[in-house]
This record gives structure tokens, C-alpha cells and sequence, in this order.
């Protein structure tokens, strides 16, 4: 196989762990929806956790980019 | 037209050697040395007047007061001690992601040398605290108690494992934020020429995507000062 080709498929390949990503992202803002609706007064302590763990998951996603990004550029 | 990851090329800026080793000023320590300069201004423009505080002043010691509620959240009381820590390594690294936003400009917590420096300081500093707080009984932190006794041997080397991959993944997870967030800037930006008429709409999705890595660029800061504390808080308290 062409070795640009090879590139290209593994690039792609690299981010497949973004279907992860997004359903913890999408678990958490449902948690936090739920958890604001139940209890609104608790709005300004689980705010920050939620934001906690949205920059904890994201960072994978960024991995993931990070690995594809570099098999492209390089 | 450059690649995108040329941003994050270090060049020199003047040469300078001393005794033949060579220490030349990078533009890496320019932005280094802007950011210092800028935590400098904030510590010592804050406290100044009671009646008529400034711009400069009212932000610093909302920022001072942001870090020691989060202090206190997260270690307590007794954390009191370590808020210059924190507070230090929070501005110095929000400054570094923000004046990295201004174009053309570097970003310096996108090379991994200087976010792992930062996190091999956090680490050695919690295992200096763990021993000199406890001495020996700090050993006692690697088993989880009310843990059933055969099952120590495993938690030992899981809790080990997961001890010593903190430096790592807290400088991974910096470096890969602001370089993966900059490299796509880029390659966003690439697609409005290539895409001709409809490049608008790229402009577009970048103004977009520049405020969400001003976002990011708060909440990565925010992360490493808030991991720090959980890490300050896990060897002073042990369980």
C-alpha cells in the first residue's frame, strides 16, 4: 500500500476513540441537567465537578486528535 | 504555506553562551519571561488602595479570591499555606494559553518539556510533603483501607502505578489541549482557501472554535490547579 495512503487510513483510525468521548461528554451534561433540574440550588457546586470532568474527558478526545495530527503532519 | 504544527517551532532570538554552553533566548522564553512579567504585575499591583482600587487590582484579587475558595474547597483549611503555590502556577499558565491565543504570538504550555517541568515540580513536592508530614507511614497510602487483605498485593502495584503516572498525565493533558486546540485553529483556517467561495463559512466555525479555545484555554488552568489541590489533599490527609 501506498505508505500516504497508509497515513491517511491510520489518521482516521486514530480518532474513532472521539465515539468514547462523546458519549461521556454527552453522559455528563445529561447528569448535570437532570442533577440542576432535581435540585436547583445545587446549580453552583455540581456546575464546577461538571466542568471538572468535561476538561478530563475532552483532554481524551484531544489525545486521540493530537496521535491523527501528527501521523498527518509529520 | 506553512505546516500547522510550524507554529510550534522554536526559534532563537539572539544568541547568547556562557562559558560555551550554549543558552540562547527563544521565542519559547520570551512568552515565558511576558508571562512572569505579568504575574508580577498582578501580585504587586494587588492590596494596593482600599478606596479607589484599579482595573489591574480588582482582577488580581478576584483571581486571589477565586484560587482560595478552591484552595479551601479542595484541601481545607489547612491548605491555607499552599494557595501562593497554586495561585502561581494557575496564572502562570493561564497567562501562557492566553497570550498564546494572540495571532502570531507562541504558546509556550504546548511543548511538553515545560508542562512535564511544572508537573514533575507538583509530584516531588507532594511526595516531599507526604514523607515529611507522616515519615514512613506515608507508605501506608498506597493501600486503600478496609481493602481485604489478599487482595494487597494487586492495589499495592495499581495504587504504585497510578502514584507515578500523575506527573505524566498532568503534562500530557496540558500540552495535548493547547497543541491539538492550535494545530486545529489552523488547519481550519487552511480549508477557508481551499474551499474558495463557500470559506466564509469556515471563518465562521474558526470565530466559533477561537472563543471555545479561550474557554479551553481558562479550563485547562483551572484543571491543573484544581489536580494539584486534589493531589495536596490526598498526601496531607492520607484516606
Amino acid at each position: 500500500m501506498d505508505i500516504g495512503a497508509a497515513k491517511m487510513i491510520g489518521a482516521g483510525l486514530a480518532v474513532v476513540a472521539l465515539l468514547g468521548v462523546g458519549i461521556g461528554i454527552g453522559n455528563i451534561f445529561a447528569t448535570l441537567i437532570s442533577a440542576i433540574a432535581r435540585n436547583p440550588e445545587a446549580k453552583k457546586d455540581v456546575f464546577g465537578v461538571a466542568m471538572l470532568g468535561f476538561a478530563l474527558t475532552e483532554a481524551v478526545a484531544l489525545f486521540a486528535l493530537l496521535i491523527s495530527f501528527l501521523i498527518l503532519f509529520n | 504555506m506553512h505546516s500547522p504544527l510550524h507554529q510550534f517551532e522554536i526559534e532563537k532570538i539572539f544568541n547568547f553562551s556562557i562559558a560555551g554552553v550554549d543558552l540562547p533566548f527563544t521565542n519559547s522564553a520570551l512568552y515565558m519571561l511576558l508571562s512572569v512579567l505579568a504575574v508580577a504585575l498582578l501580585v504587586f499591583s494587588s492590596g494596593r488602595s482600599i478606596e479607589k482600587p484599579g482595573v489591574i487590582q480588582v482582577f488580581a484579587e478576584k483571581i486571589f479570591g477565586f484560587i482560595q475558595s478552591l484552595v479551601e474547597e479542595n484541601i481545607g483549611q489547612t491548605g491555607q499555606k499552599y494557595i501562593p503555590l497554586v495561585f502561581s502556577l494557575f496564572t502562570f499558565i493561564l497567562f501562557g494559553n492566553l497570550f498564546g491565543m494572540i495571532p502570531y504570538a507562541y504558546t509556550f504550555t504546548s511543548q511538553i518539556i515545560l508542562t512535564f517541568a511544572l508537573a514533575l515540580v507538583v509530584f516531588v513536592l507532594i511526595t516531599l510533603i507526604g514523607f515529611i508530614k507522616h515519615g514512613f507511614h506515608f507508605f501506608s497510602y498506597f493501600l486503600p483501607p478496609g481493602a481485604p487483605i489478599f487482595m494487597a498485593p494487586l492495589l499495592i502495584v495499581i495504587e504504585i502505578i497510578s502514584f507515578l503516572s500523575r506527573p505524566i498525565s498532568l503534562s500530557i493533558r496540558l500540552f495535548a489541549n493547547m497543541m491539538a486546540g492550535h494545530t486545529m485553529l489552523k488547519v481550519f483556517s487552511m480549508f477557508t482557501i481551499s474551499l474558495g467561495v463557500f470559506g466564509f463559512s469556515t471563518i465562521i466555525a474558526t470565530s466559533v472554535l477561537i472563543g471555545f479555545e479561550f474557554m479551553i484555554a481558562f479550563l485547562q488552568a483551572y484543571v491543573f490547579s484544581v489536580l494539584t489541590c486534589l493531589y495536596l489533599r490526598d498526601v496531607i490527609e492520607l484516606h
